[in-house]
């Protein structure tokens, strides 16, 4: 089921890996009735620290207002929870793979400071759109195609298809 | 047990954050095994040196999906209990156009720059710290993209309705398109030159 990866590091079988993972979504839906997420904990995050800091500012905004403030607990929230067992079980496989290293990961014909800033611009941006789709990859797309969900399949092909097109300008950063 | 085993109250809602937490380290170790982890090998889609991420994300999606059809028929889930996202077409196409282009630029998405940044990958790091920004900016910025944020909302339609077949049929439809992309996949790792990573 493993193969041997050029650093000598393994990875699972991708179909295995697929099993898996969707194994894992189909229990979250059968025990939670949800499926799982990432950016919104950055959101009940974000909204928790400007509650925090400004807590009028979160009463009048109609966007803050729906996650923080009143009696809203934006850290006592499921998704909260779940990113920090996203945390720990990646840190397991890295444990277990041998993959536990501090580095930054990048082409070699890049330098470390160009990977950082376009990592640090990716994820601005990145973190922006999953605003404005109510989700990312995991909690819009793959999450909403496990249940049929039309957005769910309309923001996956969006990513998919722009990143197909977009990773070509950026191609000097990759191969 | 009929699930969803906590909105139908079976076990109290008390535990479903212990269970957040149990689904989450499900969610990363399967996400880490599989080498999401490292951006070079997310990106591989893009260039078709390395598909892994078609082939764990499709196969994920199809092995829930199909879950939850069997669950339903067998009567142990109640599909009207679980999250169905709402949809906005304008917002979900604009949104994930912008993700899209974050994705290029870092090779990440949000779960999988958390497991990166697990193991150690300071350029994860980065980019989730980058999110955060990007969040902040949204929320300081939504009354400029209000009219947006809510525009062309259809409720929560399946995407069977859309085409008026029935969720079975189109998850089978759904099982065969995956297969041949898993077959096309192969077959243009094969072409592409390596790139080492």
């Amino acid at each position: 089921m493993k193969k041997i990866n050029n650093d000598g590091t393994f990875y699972l079988n991708p179909y295995l890996g697929g099993v898996i993972l969707g194994t894992v979504l189909l229990l979250s839906f059968y025990i939670s009735g949800r499926g799982l997420g990432a950016s919104g904990a950055v959101k009940n995050s974000v909204a928790a620290t400007v509650n925090a800091v400004a807590p009028q500012h979160v009463e009048r905004s109609a966007y803050y207002s729906q996650f923080a403030g009143g009696d809203k607990k934006p850290m006592s929230n499921w998704l909260v929870f779940e990113v920090l067992g996203v945390l720990a079980g990646a840190f397991l496989s890295g444990i277990i793979f041998n993959r536990l290293k501090i580095k930054v990961e990048h082409s070699p014909k890049i330098t470390e400071r160009r990977r950082l800033l376009f990592a640090l611009g990716g994820g601005l941006i990145f973190g922006f759109g999953s605003q404005l789709a109510r989700g990312c990859t995991s909690g819009a797309a793959l999450s909403g195609m496990a249940v049929l969900s039309l957005g769910g399949y309309i923001t996956m092909i969006a990513i998919f298809g722009t990143a197909f097109g977009a990773a070509w300008l950026f191609r000097k950063n990759w191969i | 047990m009929i699930g969803p085993i906590i909105s139908s109250g079976i076990i109290s809602s008390a535990w479903d954050n212990l269970f957040a937490i149990l689904l989450g380290m499900g969610f990363g170790f399967a996400l880490e095994a599989s080498g999401f982890s490292s951006s070079r090998k997310i990106i591989g889609t893009f260039f078709g040196y390395d598909f892994v991420v078609v082939k764990v994300f499709f196969t994920a999606a199809i092995v829930a999906s199909l879950g939850l059809l069997y669950l339903n028929y067998l009567g142990l889930i109640d599909y009207s209990l679980l999250y169905i996202q709402p949809t906005f077409l304008t917002s979900a196409i604009v949104g994930g156009v912008v993700m899209g282009i974050g994705f290029a630029m870092a090779g990440f998405c949000p779960g999988t720059s958390l497991c990166a940044a697990a193991v150690g990958r300071i350029d994860g790091l980065v980019f989730f710290g980058g999110m955060f920004i990007g969040v902040f900016l949204f929320s300081e910025a939504f009354p400029l993209f209000e009219n947006l944020y809510y525009s062309g909302s259809q409720g929560s339609p399946m995407i069977n309705s859309v085409f008026g077949i029935s969720p079975e049929l189109f998850t089978f439809i759904l099982v065969l398109a995956a297969v041949g992309m898993f077959v096309g996949a192969s077959w243009v790792q094969k072409k592409v030159k390596k790139v080492e990573y």
